[in-house]
Protein backbone atom coordinates (compact mmCIF):
# COMPACT_ATOMS: atom_id res chain seq x y z
CA UNK A 1 0.00 0.00 0.00
CA UNK A 2 0.82 3.66 -0.19
CA UNK A 3 3.70 5.16 1.75
CA UNK A 4 1.52 8.07 2.82
CA UNK A 5 -0.06 8.24 6.25
CA UNK A 6 -3.32 9.75 5.03
CA UNK A 7 -4.88 9.81 8.50
CA UNK A 8 -2.01 11.95 9.79
CA UNK A 9 -2.09 14.17 6.71
CA UNK A 10 -5.82 14.83 7.12
CA UNK A 11 -5.15 16.12 10.64
CA UNK A 12 -3.21 18.98 9.03
CA UNK A 13 -6.29 20.09 7.07
CA UNK A 14 -8.83 21.74 9.39
CA UNK A 15 -11.69 21.41 6.91
CA UNK A 16 -11.81 17.66 7.49
CA UNK A 17 -13.02 18.28 11.05
CA UNK A 18 -16.32 19.72 9.83
CA UNK A 19 -19.30 17.72 8.66
CA UNK A 20 -21.59 18.09 5.65
CA UNK A 21 -25.40 17.96 5.24
CA UNK A 22 -26.58 16.98 8.71
CA UNK A 23 -23.48 15.43 10.19
CA UNK A 24 -22.07 13.45 7.27
CA UNK A 25 -18.33 12.95 6.94
CA UNK A 26 -16.82 15.15 4.24
CA UNK A 27 -15.68 13.09 1.26
CA UNK A 28 -13.87 15.67 -0.82
CA UNK A 29 -13.33 14.49 -4.39
CA UNK A 30 -13.15 17.88 -6.11
CA UNK A 31 -9.48 18.79 -5.77
CA UNK A 32 -9.28 19.23 -9.54
CA UNK A 33 -11.44 22.34 -9.04
CA UNK A 34 -9.65 23.51 -5.92
CA UNK A 35 -7.68 21.77 -3.21
CA UNK A 36 -8.11 22.04 0.54
CA UNK A 37 -5.56 23.96 2.63
CA UNK A 38 -3.37 22.73 5.48
CA UNK A 39 -3.11 24.80 8.66
CA UNK A 40 0.47 25.78 7.79
CA UNK A 41 -0.75 27.61 4.66
CA UNK A 42 -3.55 29.35 6.55
CA UNK A 43 -1.04 30.30 9.28
CA UNK A 44 1.42 31.67 6.73
CA UNK A 45 -1.19 34.08 5.41
CA UNK A 46 -2.32 35.07 8.90
CA UNK A 47 1.29 35.54 10.05
CA UNK A 48 2.05 37.77 7.10
CA UNK A 49 -0.91 40.03 7.82
CA UNK A 50 -0.31 39.89 11.58
CA UNK A 51 3.43 40.57 11.56
CA UNK A 52 4.95 41.63 8.24
CA UNK A 53 2.28 43.44 6.27
CA UNK A 54 3.63 46.31 4.15
CA UNK A 55 3.97 46.98 0.43
CA UNK A 56 6.74 44.75 -0.91
CA UNK A 57 9.43 46.28 -3.15
CA UNK A 58 8.61 49.76 -1.84
CA UNK A 59 9.34 51.78 1.28
CA UNK A 60 12.43 52.18 3.41
CA UNK A 61 11.12 50.71 6.63
CA UNK A 62 11.52 47.40 8.37
CA UNK A 63 8.07 46.07 7.54
CA UNK A 64 8.56 46.80 3.84
CA UNK A 65 11.87 44.96 4.00
CA UNK A 66 10.26 41.96 5.69
CA UNK A 67 7.37 41.90 3.21
CA UNK A 68 9.82 42.03 0.32
CA UNK A 69 11.91 39.25 1.83
CA UNK A 70 8.82 37.11 2.37
CA UNK A 71 7.70 37.50 -1.26
CA UNK A 72 11.18 36.87 -2.62
CA UNK A 73 11.65 33.84 -0.37
CA UNK A 74 8.44 32.42 -1.82
CA UNK A 75 9.77 33.08 -5.33
CA UNK A 76 12.84 31.04 -4.45
CA UNK A 77 10.64 28.20 -3.16
CA UNK A 78 8.60 28.16 -6.38
CA UNK A 79 11.76 28.23 -8.51
CA UNK A 80 13.27 25.29 -6.63
CA UNK A 81 9.99 23.41 -6.79
CA UNK A 82 9.90 23.70 -10.59
CA UNK A 83 13.62 23.39 -11.23
CA UNK A 84 13.87 26.93 -12.60
CA UNK A 85 15.58 30.16 -11.55
CA UNK A 86 14.07 32.79 -9.24
CA UNK A 87 14.06 35.49 -11.89
CA UNK A 88 12.07 33.16 -14.15
CA UNK A 89 9.12 33.10 -11.74
CA UNK A 90 6.33 35.63 -12.34
CA UNK A 91 3.56 35.86 -9.76
CA UNK A 92 0.08 36.44 -11.21
CA UNK A 93 -3.36 36.20 -9.67
CA UNK A 94 -4.12 32.86 -11.35
CA UNK A 95 -3.02 30.40 -14.01
CA UNK A 96 -5.72 31.98 -16.17
CA UNK A 97 -3.92 35.31 -15.84
CA UNK A 98 -0.57 33.65 -16.58
CA UNK A 99 -1.90 32.28 -19.87
CA UNK A 100 -3.62 35.56 -20.75
CA UNK A 101 -0.39 37.39 -19.98
CA UNK A 102 1.40 35.27 -22.57
CA UNK A 103 -1.36 35.57 -25.14
CA UNK A 104 -1.41 39.38 -24.80
CA UNK A 105 2.35 39.77 -24.66
CA UNK A 106 2.75 37.76 -27.86
CA UNK A 107 0.32 40.00 -29.77
CA UNK A 108 3.04 42.12 -31.37
CA UNK A 109 5.15 39.04 -32.15
CA UNK A 110 2.50 37.12 -34.10
CA UNK A 111 1.45 37.81 -37.69
CA UNK A 112 -1.33 36.61 -39.98
CA UNK A 113 1.01 34.00 -41.49
CA UNK A 114 1.65 32.34 -38.13
CA UNK A 115 -0.02 29.36 -36.53
CA UNK A 116 -0.93 28.76 -32.90
CA UNK A 117 -1.45 25.17 -31.79
CA UNK A 118 -3.58 23.90 -28.90
CA UNK A 119 -5.42 20.62 -28.28
CA UNK A 120 -9.06 19.62 -28.16
CA UNK A 121 -8.71 18.78 -24.47
CA UNK A 122 -7.84 22.29 -23.28
CA UNK A 123 -9.53 23.98 -20.37
CA UNK A 124 -11.20 27.19 -21.58
CA UNK A 125 -8.35 29.09 -19.88
CA UNK A 126 -5.86 27.62 -22.34
CA UNK A 127 -8.14 27.88 -25.37
CA UNK A 128 -9.94 31.22 -25.40
CA UNK A 129 -6.81 33.40 -24.88
CA UNK A 130 -5.32 31.76 -28.02
CA UNK A 131 -8.57 32.07 -29.98
CA UNK A 132 -8.49 35.75 -29.15
CA UNK A 133 -4.82 36.11 -30.04
CA UNK A 134 -5.56 34.46 -33.40
CA UNK A 135 -8.47 36.86 -33.94
CA UNK A 136 -6.36 39.91 -33.03
CA UNK A 137 -3.50 38.97 -35.32
CA UNK A 138 -5.15 37.01 -38.12
CA UNK A 139 -3.06 33.96 -37.20
CA UNK A 140 -4.46 30.46 -37.67
CA UNK A 141 -5.49 28.43 -34.65
CA UNK A 142 -5.05 24.69 -35.11
CA UNK A 143 -5.21 21.78 -32.71
CA UNK A 144 -4.46 18.17 -31.94
CA UNK A 145 -7.61 16.08 -31.86
CA UNK A 146 -8.59 13.69 -29.08
CA UNK A 147 -9.15 9.99 -29.75
CA UNK A 148 -12.27 8.19 -28.45
CA UNK A 149 -10.00 6.71 -25.72
CA UNK A 150 -9.22 10.22 -24.51
CA UNK A 151 -5.63 10.44 -25.79
CA UNK A 152 -4.07 13.06 -28.03
CA UNK A 153 -3.91 12.00 -31.67
CA UNK A 154 -0.33 12.80 -32.63
CA UNK A 155 -0.39 10.81 -35.89
CA UNK A 156 -0.43 14.02 -37.93
CA UNK A 157 1.96 15.97 -35.71
CA UNK A 158 3.94 17.38 -38.66
CA UNK A 159 0.76 18.74 -40.22
CA UNK A 160 -0.50 20.28 -36.99
CA UNK A 161 2.82 21.84 -35.97
CA UNK A 162 4.07 23.35 -39.24
CA UNK A 163 6.97 25.57 -40.23
CA UNK A 164 4.70 28.56 -39.53
CA UNK A 165 3.84 27.53 -35.99
CA UNK A 166 5.04 30.02 -33.39
CA UNK A 167 3.21 28.86 -30.25
CA UNK A 168 2.22 25.41 -29.00
CA UNK A 169 0.16 25.67 -25.82
CA UNK A 170 -1.06 22.40 -24.34
CA UNK A 171 -2.33 20.96 -21.11
CA UNK A 172 -0.03 18.61 -19.24
CA UNK A 173 -2.88 16.68 -17.66
CA UNK A 174 -6.49 16.97 -18.79
CA UNK A 175 -8.77 18.34 -16.08
CA UNK A 176 -11.61 16.20 -17.47
CA UNK A 177 -10.03 12.96 -18.70
CA UNK A 178 -7.05 12.70 -16.37
CA UNK A 179 -4.89 11.99 -19.42
CA UNK A 180 -1.23 12.94 -18.99
CA UNK A 181 -0.01 14.08 -22.39
CA UNK A 182 3.31 12.83 -23.78
CA UNK A 183 5.47 15.91 -24.28
CA UNK A 184 8.69 14.66 -25.88
CA UNK A 185 7.47 14.42 -29.47
CA UNK A 186 5.50 17.66 -29.24
CA UNK A 187 8.41 19.60 -27.72
CA UNK A 188 10.85 18.18 -30.28
CA UNK A 189 8.63 19.08 -33.23
CA UNK A 190 7.81 22.55 -31.83
CA UNK A 191 11.46 23.39 -31.29
CA UNK A 192 12.34 21.99 -34.70
CA UNK A 193 10.13 24.67 -36.31
CA UNK A 194 11.16 27.38 -33.84
CA UNK A 195 7.91 27.48 -31.84
CA UNK A 196 7.69 27.94 -28.09
CA UNK A 197 5.97 25.32 -25.92
CA UNK A 198 3.66 26.57 -23.20
CA UNK A 199 2.48 24.05 -20.64
CA UNK A 200 -0.79 24.45 -18.75
CA UNK A 201 0.35 22.54 -15.67
CA UNK A 202 -2.59 23.31 -13.37
CA UNK A 203 -3.41 19.61 -13.05
CA UNK A 204 0.15 18.31 -12.99
CA UNK A 205 2.26 20.60 -10.77
CA UNK A 206 0.15 19.78 -7.69
CA UNK A 207 0.23 16.05 -8.39
CA UNK A 208 3.64 14.92 -9.69
CA UNK A 209 7.30 15.92 -9.73
CA UNK A 210 7.83 18.58 -12.41
CA UNK A 211 11.15 19.85 -13.65
CA UNK A 212 10.95 22.49 -16.35
CA UNK A 213 14.54 21.88 -17.45
CA UNK A 214 13.96 18.16 -17.94
CA UNK A 215 10.68 18.79 -19.76
CA UNK A 216 12.58 21.19 -22.05
CA UNK A 217 9.53 23.47 -22.31
CA UNK A 218 9.56 27.27 -22.62
CA UNK A 219 6.73 28.46 -20.37
CA UNK A 220 4.62 26.87 -17.66
CA UNK A 221 1.50 28.10 -15.84
CA UNK A 222 -0.09 26.78 -12.68
CA UNK A 223 -2.42 28.05 -9.99
CA UNK A 224 -1.73 28.15 -6.27
CA UNK A 225 -5.17 27.13 -5.09
CA UNK A 226 -5.07 23.73 -6.80
CA UNK A 227 -1.73 23.04 -5.07
CA UNK A 228 -3.02 23.45 -1.47
CA UNK A 229 -2.10 27.15 -1.69
CA UNK A 230 -4.32 30.21 -1.37
CA UNK A 231 -6.66 31.52 -4.04
CA UNK A 232 -5.57 34.68 -5.82
CA UNK A 233 -2.06 33.57 -6.71
CA UNK A 234 -0.82 31.93 -9.87
CA UNK A 235 2.60 31.36 -11.36
CA UNK A 236 4.11 31.85 -14.76
CA UNK A 237 7.51 30.31 -15.30
CA UNK A 238 9.36 31.30 -18.46
CA UNK A 239 12.89 30.79 -19.77
CA UNK A 240 14.85 33.88 -18.74
CA UNK A 241 15.88 34.79 -22.31
CA UNK A 242 12.22 34.62 -23.41
CA UNK A 243 10.97 36.70 -20.49
CA UNK A 244 13.65 39.25 -21.28
CA UNK A 245 12.45 39.53 -24.91
CA UNK A 246 8.70 39.46 -24.16
CA UNK A 247 6.89 42.82 -23.85
CA UNK A 248 4.90 43.39 -20.65
CA UNK A 249 1.13 42.93 -20.42
CA UNK A 250 0.02 44.99 -17.42
CA UNK A 251 1.50 48.44 -16.89
CA UNK A 252 1.81 50.47 -13.71
CA UNK A 253 3.79 50.72 -10.52
CA UNK A 254 6.96 48.74 -9.85
CA UNK A 255 7.27 47.26 -13.34
CA UNK A 256 9.23 50.23 -14.67
CA UNK A 257 12.83 51.31 -14.87
CA UNK A 258 12.29 55.01 -15.75
CA UNK A 259 9.17 57.03 -16.52
CA UNK A 260 8.71 60.41 -18.22
CA UNK A 261 5.45 62.15 -19.14
CA UNK A 262 5.47 60.50 -22.55
CA UNK A 263 7.28 57.20 -22.19
CA UNK A 264 8.61 54.51 -19.89
CA UNK A 265 11.12 51.69 -19.87
CA UNK A 266 10.72 48.38 -18.12
CA UNK A 267 12.35 46.74 -15.15
CA UNK A 268 14.00 43.37 -15.87
CA UNK A 269 11.87 40.23 -15.63
CA UNK A 270 10.13 39.09 -13.53
CA UNK A 271 9.33 42.59 -12.20
CA UNK A 272 8.32 43.85 -15.66
CA UNK A 273 5.34 41.45 -15.50
CA UNK A 274 4.30 42.30 -11.93
CA UNK A 275 2.63 45.71 -12.07
CA UNK A 276 1.03 46.87 -8.83
CA UNK A 277 1.47 45.68 -5.26
CA UNK A 278 1.51 41.88 -5.51
CA UNK A 279 -0.85 39.49 -3.68
CA UNK A 280 1.75 39.22 -0.95
CA UNK A 281 -0.06 37.14 1.66
CA UNK A 282 -1.16 34.70 -1.02
CA UNK A 283 2.35 34.46 -2.46
CA UNK A 284 3.70 33.75 1.01
CA UNK A 285 0.93 31.17 1.49
CA UNK A 286 1.90 29.52 -1.78
CA UNK A 287 5.48 29.22 -0.54
CA UNK A 288 4.19 27.44 2.56
CA UNK A 289 2.03 25.19 0.39
CA UNK A 290 4.92 24.08 -1.81
CA UNK A 291 7.05 23.49 1.29
CA UNK A 292 4.30 21.25 2.64
CA UNK A 293 4.07 19.33 -0.64
CA UNK A 294 7.87 18.93 -0.77
CA UNK A 295 7.85 17.58 2.78
CA UNK A 296 5.32 14.91 1.76
CA UNK A 297 7.26 14.32 -1.45
CA UNK A 298 5.87 14.87 -4.94
CA UNK A 299 6.79 11.37 -6.01
CA UNK A 300 4.97 9.91 -3.00
CA UNK A 301 1.93 12.00 -3.89
CA UNK A 302 2.05 10.82 -7.48
CA UNK A 303 2.37 7.15 -6.50
CA UNK A 304 -0.44 7.46 -3.97
CA UNK A 305 -2.75 8.95 -6.58
CA UNK A 306 -1.87 6.28 -9.13
CA UNK A 307 -2.61 3.56 -6.60
CA UNK A 308 -5.86 5.14 -5.45
CA UNK A 309 -6.85 6.01 -9.02
CA UNK A 310 -6.27 2.43 -10.04
CA UNK A 311 -8.55 1.27 -7.21
CA UNK A 312 -11.22 3.84 -8.17
CA UNK A 313 -11.09 2.82 -11.85
CA UNK A 314 -11.50 -0.85 -10.92
CA UNK A 315 -14.44 -0.08 -8.62
CA UNK A 316 -16.14 2.14 -11.20
CA UNK A 317 -15.70 -0.41 -13.98
CA UNK A 318 -17.63 -2.93 -11.90
CA UNK A 319 -20.73 -0.72 -11.76
CA UNK A 320 -23.25 -1.65 -14.43
CA UNK A 321 -24.18 1.24 -16.70
CA UNK A 322 -21.22 3.37 -15.67
CA UNK A 323 -18.99 4.61 -18.46
CA UNK A 324 -15.58 6.11 -17.75
CA UNK A 325 -14.88 9.07 -20.06
CA UNK A 326 -11.14 8.97 -20.64
CA UNK A 327 -8.38 6.37 -20.37
CA UNK A 328 -9.49 3.22 -18.51
CA UNK A 329 -6.04 2.27 -17.25
CA UNK A 330 -3.48 4.20 -15.20
CA UNK A 331 -0.94 4.36 -18.01
CA UNK A 332 -0.05 8.08 -18.42
CA UNK A 333 -3.03 9.13 -16.40
CA UNK A 334 -3.65 10.91 -13.11
CA UNK A 335 -6.29 10.51 -10.44
CA UNK A 336 -8.96 12.62 -12.13
CA UNK A 337 -11.74 10.38 -13.39
CA UNK A 338 -14.85 11.47 -15.29
CA UNK A 339 -17.80 9.25 -16.02
CA UNK A 340 -21.41 9.05 -17.05
CA UNK A 341 -23.92 6.77 -15.35
CA UNK A 342 -26.83 5.41 -17.37
CA UNK A 343 -29.56 8.00 -17.80
CA UNK A 344 -28.89 9.72 -14.48
CA UNK A 345 -27.80 13.23 -15.35
CA UNK A 346 -24.50 14.25 -13.69
CA UNK A 347 -26.17 17.20 -11.99
CA UNK A 348 -28.67 14.86 -10.35
CA UNK A 349 -25.98 12.34 -9.42
CA UNK A 350 -23.85 15.13 -7.95
CA UNK A 351 -26.82 16.36 -5.91
CA UNK A 352 -27.48 12.87 -4.54
CA UNK A 353 -23.80 12.40 -3.68
CA UNK A 354 -23.78 15.80 -1.96
CA UNK A 355 -26.60 14.60 0.27
CA UNK A 356 -24.20 11.81 1.36
CA UNK A 357 -21.42 14.34 2.08
CA UNK A 358 -19.54 13.53 -1.14
CA UNK A 359 -18.24 16.50 -3.15
CA UNK A 360 -17.74 15.89 -6.88
CA UNK A 361 -17.79 18.17 -9.90
CA UNK A 362 -20.46 17.91 -12.58
CA UNK A 363 -20.89 19.55 -15.98
CA UNK A 364 -18.52 20.25 -18.84
CA UNK A 365 -15.63 21.24 -16.51
CA UNK A 366 -14.75 24.37 -18.51
CA UNK A 367 -13.76 22.16 -21.45
CA UNK A 368 -16.91 22.39 -23.55
CA UNK A 369 -15.30 21.56 -26.93
CA UNK A 370 -13.91 18.36 -25.39
CA UNK A 371 -17.17 17.09 -23.92
CA UNK A 372 -18.90 17.98 -27.20
CA UNK A 373 -16.29 16.00 -29.14
CA UNK A 374 -16.73 13.00 -26.86
CA UNK A 375 -20.49 13.19 -27.34
CA UNK A 376 -21.40 13.77 -23.70
CA UNK A 377 -23.35 16.83 -22.58
CA UNK A 378 -21.87 16.60 -19.12
CA UNK A 379 -19.94 14.21 -16.89
CA UNK A 380 -19.44 13.59 -13.20
CA UNK A 381 -15.82 14.00 -12.14
CA UNK A 382 -14.05 12.64 -9.09
CA UNK A 383 -10.57 14.09 -8.64
CA UNK A 384 -8.24 12.55 -6.08
CA UNK A 385 -5.48 14.09 -4.04
CA UNK A 386 -3.00 12.88 -1.46
CA UNK A 387 -5.46 13.46 1.41
CA UNK A 388 -7.95 10.98 -0.09
CA UNK A 389 -7.99 7.31 0.82
CA UNK A 390 -9.81 4.09 0.00
CA UNK A 391 -12.65 5.02 2.35
CA UNK A 392 -13.36 8.04 0.15
CA UNK A 393 -13.45 5.85 -2.95
CA UNK A 394 -15.72 3.31 -1.22
CA UNK A 395 -18.07 6.11 -0.15
CA UNK A 396 -18.27 7.35 -3.73
CA UNK A 397 -18.98 3.89 -5.09
CA UNK A 398 -21.77 3.19 -2.61
CA UNK A 399 -23.11 6.68 -3.27
CA UNK A 400 -23.32 5.96 -6.99
CA UNK A 401 -25.13 2.68 -6.35
CA UNK A 402 -27.47 4.48 -3.95
CA UNK A 403 -28.26 7.08 -6.60
CA UNK A 404 -29.34 4.35 -8.98
CA UNK A 405 -31.87 3.10 -6.44
CA UNK A 406 -32.99 6.63 -5.62
CA UNK A 407 -33.61 7.86 -9.17
CA UNK A 408 -34.74 4.47 -10.45
CA UNK A 409 -37.77 4.45 -8.13
CA UNK A 410 -41.14 4.37 -9.86
CA UNK B 1 -34.58 14.51 4.11
CA UNK B 2 -33.71 17.63 2.13
CA UNK B 3 -33.08 15.60 -1.00
CA UNK B 4 -36.67 14.35 -1.08
CA UNK B 5 -37.87 17.96 -0.85
CA UNK B 6 -35.88 18.59 -4.03
CA UNK B 7 -36.77 15.46 -5.96
CA UNK B 8 -40.55 15.35 -5.58
CA UNK B 9 -42.35 12.48 -7.30
CA UNK B 10 -44.04 14.99 -9.60
CA UNK B 11 -40.64 16.17 -10.81
CA UNK B 12 -39.30 12.70 -11.48
CA UNK B 13 -42.57 11.89 -13.23
CA UNK B 14 -42.27 14.86 -15.58
CA UNK B 15 -38.60 13.96 -16.13
CA UNK B 16 -39.47 10.42 -17.17
CA UNK B 17 -42.54 11.45 -19.16
CA UNK B 18 -41.84 14.96 -20.43
CA UNK B 19 -44.81 16.91 -21.82
CA UNK B 20 -44.70 18.74 -25.17
CA UNK B 21 -41.16 17.54 -25.85
CA UNK B 22 -40.32 17.33 -29.55
CA UNK B 23 -40.24 20.48 -31.66
CA UNK B 24 -43.25 21.17 -33.92
CA UNK B 25 -42.19 22.48 -37.34
CA UNK B 26 -44.33 25.62 -37.40
CA UNK B 27 -43.87 28.40 -34.88
CA UNK B 28 -43.90 32.18 -34.46
CA UNK B 29 -40.63 32.26 -32.55
CA UNK B 30 -37.83 29.87 -31.70
CA UNK B 31 -35.26 30.41 -28.98
CA UNK B 32 -32.26 28.45 -27.77
CA UNK B 33 -31.10 28.83 -24.18
CA UNK B 34 -28.12 27.27 -22.43
CA UNK B 35 -26.98 27.05 -18.86
CA UNK B 36 -23.27 27.81 -19.26
CA UNK B 37 -22.41 26.44 -15.84
CA UNK B 38 -23.48 22.89 -16.69
CA UNK B 39 -24.07 22.77 -20.44
CA UNK B 40 -27.82 22.12 -20.27
CA UNK B 41 -29.66 23.30 -23.39
CA UNK B 42 -33.25 23.95 -24.37
CA UNK B 43 -34.72 24.89 -27.72
CA UNK B 44 -38.28 26.18 -27.50
CA UNK B 45 -40.87 26.93 -30.20
CA UNK B 46 -43.91 29.05 -29.49
CA UNK B 47 -47.02 29.99 -31.49
CA UNK B 48 -49.45 32.70 -30.43
CA UNK B 49 -53.03 33.17 -31.51
CA UNK B 50 -54.88 36.37 -30.71
CA UNK B 51 -53.04 37.11 -27.46
CA UNK B 52 -53.09 33.50 -26.32
CA UNK B 53 -50.45 30.79 -26.32
CA UNK B 54 -51.48 28.35 -29.01
CA UNK B 55 -48.58 25.98 -28.70
CA UNK B 56 -45.26 25.43 -27.02
CA UNK B 57 -42.91 22.65 -27.96
CA UNK B 58 -39.35 22.09 -26.86
CA UNK B 59 -36.35 19.85 -26.99
CA UNK B 60 -33.20 19.76 -24.94
CA UNK B 61 -30.75 17.99 -22.72
CA UNK B 62 -30.40 18.51 -19.03
CA UNK B 63 -30.86 17.30 -15.50
CA UNK B 64 -34.18 16.15 -14.07
CA UNK B 65 -34.86 19.58 -12.58
CA UNK B 66 -34.37 21.48 -15.84
CA UNK B 67 -36.25 18.94 -17.94
CA UNK B 68 -39.17 18.58 -15.53
CA UNK B 69 -39.41 22.32 -15.15
CA UNK B 70 -39.76 23.01 -18.86
CA UNK B 71 -42.30 20.19 -19.09
CA UNK B 72 -44.35 21.66 -16.23
CA UNK B 73 -44.07 25.15 -17.72
CA UNK B 74 -45.31 24.03 -21.16
CA UNK B 75 -48.25 22.22 -19.62
CA UNK B 76 -49.19 25.31 -17.64
CA UNK B 77 -48.81 27.94 -20.34
CA UNK B 78 -50.47 26.34 -23.36
CA UNK B 79 -53.98 27.74 -23.79
CA UNK B 80 -53.40 30.67 -21.39
CA UNK B 81 -53.52 34.29 -22.42
CA UNK B 82 -50.09 35.94 -22.58
CA UNK B 83 -51.25 38.16 -19.70
CA UNK B 84 -52.19 35.23 -17.43
CA UNK B 85 -49.00 33.46 -18.40
CA UNK B 86 -47.03 36.47 -17.18
CA UNK B 87 -48.63 36.11 -13.75
CA UNK B 88 -47.66 32.43 -13.69
CA UNK B 89 -44.11 33.23 -14.78
CA UNK B 90 -43.67 35.92 -12.13
CA UNK B 91 -45.11 33.64 -9.47
CA UNK B 92 -42.65 30.88 -10.42
CA UNK B 93 -39.65 33.21 -10.45
CA UNK B 94 -40.73 34.54 -7.05
CA UNK B 95 -40.94 30.96 -5.73
CA UNK B 96 -37.44 30.16 -7.04
CA UNK B 97 -36.01 33.22 -5.30
CA UNK B 98 -37.68 32.40 -1.98
CA UNK B 99 -34.74 30.46 -0.45
CA UNK B 100 -37.13 27.74 0.69
CA UNK B 101 -39.45 30.13 2.56
CA UNK B 102 -42.40 29.91 0.17
CA UNK B 103 -44.37 26.91 -0.97
CA UNK B 104 -46.02 28.45 -4.04
CA UNK B 105 -49.69 28.98 -4.92
CA UNK B 106 -51.08 25.71 -6.32
CA UNK B 107 -53.98 27.64 -7.90
CA UNK B 108 -51.51 29.48 -10.10
CA UNK B 109 -48.58 27.10 -10.41
CA UNK B 110 -50.28 23.68 -10.25
CA UNK B 111 -47.46 21.08 -10.68
CA UNK B 112 -45.02 23.99 -10.51
CA UNK B 113 -45.26 24.02 -6.69
CA UNK B 114 -43.34 20.74 -6.70
CA UNK B 115 -40.31 22.89 -7.61
CA UNK B 116 -40.46 24.77 -4.28
CA UNK B 117 -37.64 22.65 -2.81
CA UNK B 118 -35.28 23.78 -5.57
CA UNK B 119 -35.13 27.27 -4.07
CA UNK B 120 -33.12 25.85 -1.14
CA UNK B 121 -30.35 24.75 -3.52
CA UNK B 122 -28.79 27.89 -5.06
CA UNK B 123 -26.87 25.89 -7.66
CA UNK B 124 -30.09 24.38 -9.02
CA UNK B 125 -32.28 27.47 -9.38
CA UNK B 126 -30.78 28.15 -12.81
CA UNK B 127 -31.70 24.60 -13.84
CA UNK B 128 -35.32 25.17 -12.87
CA UNK B 129 -35.47 28.55 -14.58
CA UNK B 130 -33.85 27.50 -17.88
CA UNK B 131 -37.11 26.61 -19.66
CA UNK B 132 -39.02 29.51 -18.10
CA UNK B 133 -36.45 32.05 -19.28
CA UNK B 134 -36.60 30.47 -22.73
CA UNK B 135 -40.38 30.92 -22.63
CA UNK B 136 -40.04 34.57 -21.53
CA UNK B 137 -37.65 35.26 -24.39
CA UNK B 138 -39.80 33.38 -26.93
CA UNK B 139 -43.09 35.05 -26.04
CA UNK B 140 -41.45 38.48 -26.25
CA UNK B 141 -40.01 37.65 -29.64
CA UNK B 142 -43.32 36.22 -30.93
CA UNK B 143 -45.36 39.17 -29.58
CA UNK B 144 -43.15 41.72 -31.29
CA UNK B 145 -43.84 40.21 -34.71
Amino acid sequence: MSQLDVAAIRKDFPIFTRTIRDGKKLVYLDSGATSQKPQSVIDAEVDFYSRSNAAAHRGAHQLAEEATEAVEAAREIVANFLGGESDEIVFTKSATESLNLLAYSYTSLITAEDRIVVTEMEHHANLIPWQQLAQRTGATLSWFEVTPEGRLDLSNIDNVITENTKIVSITHQSNVLGTINPLDAIVARAHEVGAVVILDACQSVPHMPINVTELNIDYLAFSGHKAIGPTGVGVLWGRSELLEMLPPFLFGGSMIETVTMTDATWAPAPRKFEAGVPNMAQIVGLGAALNYLSKIGMNNIHLHEIELGSYLLAQLSAIEGLQVVGPVDMQNRGGTISFTFGDIHPHDLGQYLDAQGIAVRTGHHCAWPLTRKLGVAATTRASLYFYNDKDDVDALVSGIIGAKKYFGRE
Amino acid sequence: MELDALYQEVILDHYKHPQHKGLVPTYDAQVHHVNPSCGDETTLNISLDNGSIKSISWDGVGCSISQASVSIMSDLMIGKSVKDAEVILNSFVDLMQSKGLKSGDPQILEDGVSMAGVSKFPARIKCALLGWMAYKDAVLSASSK
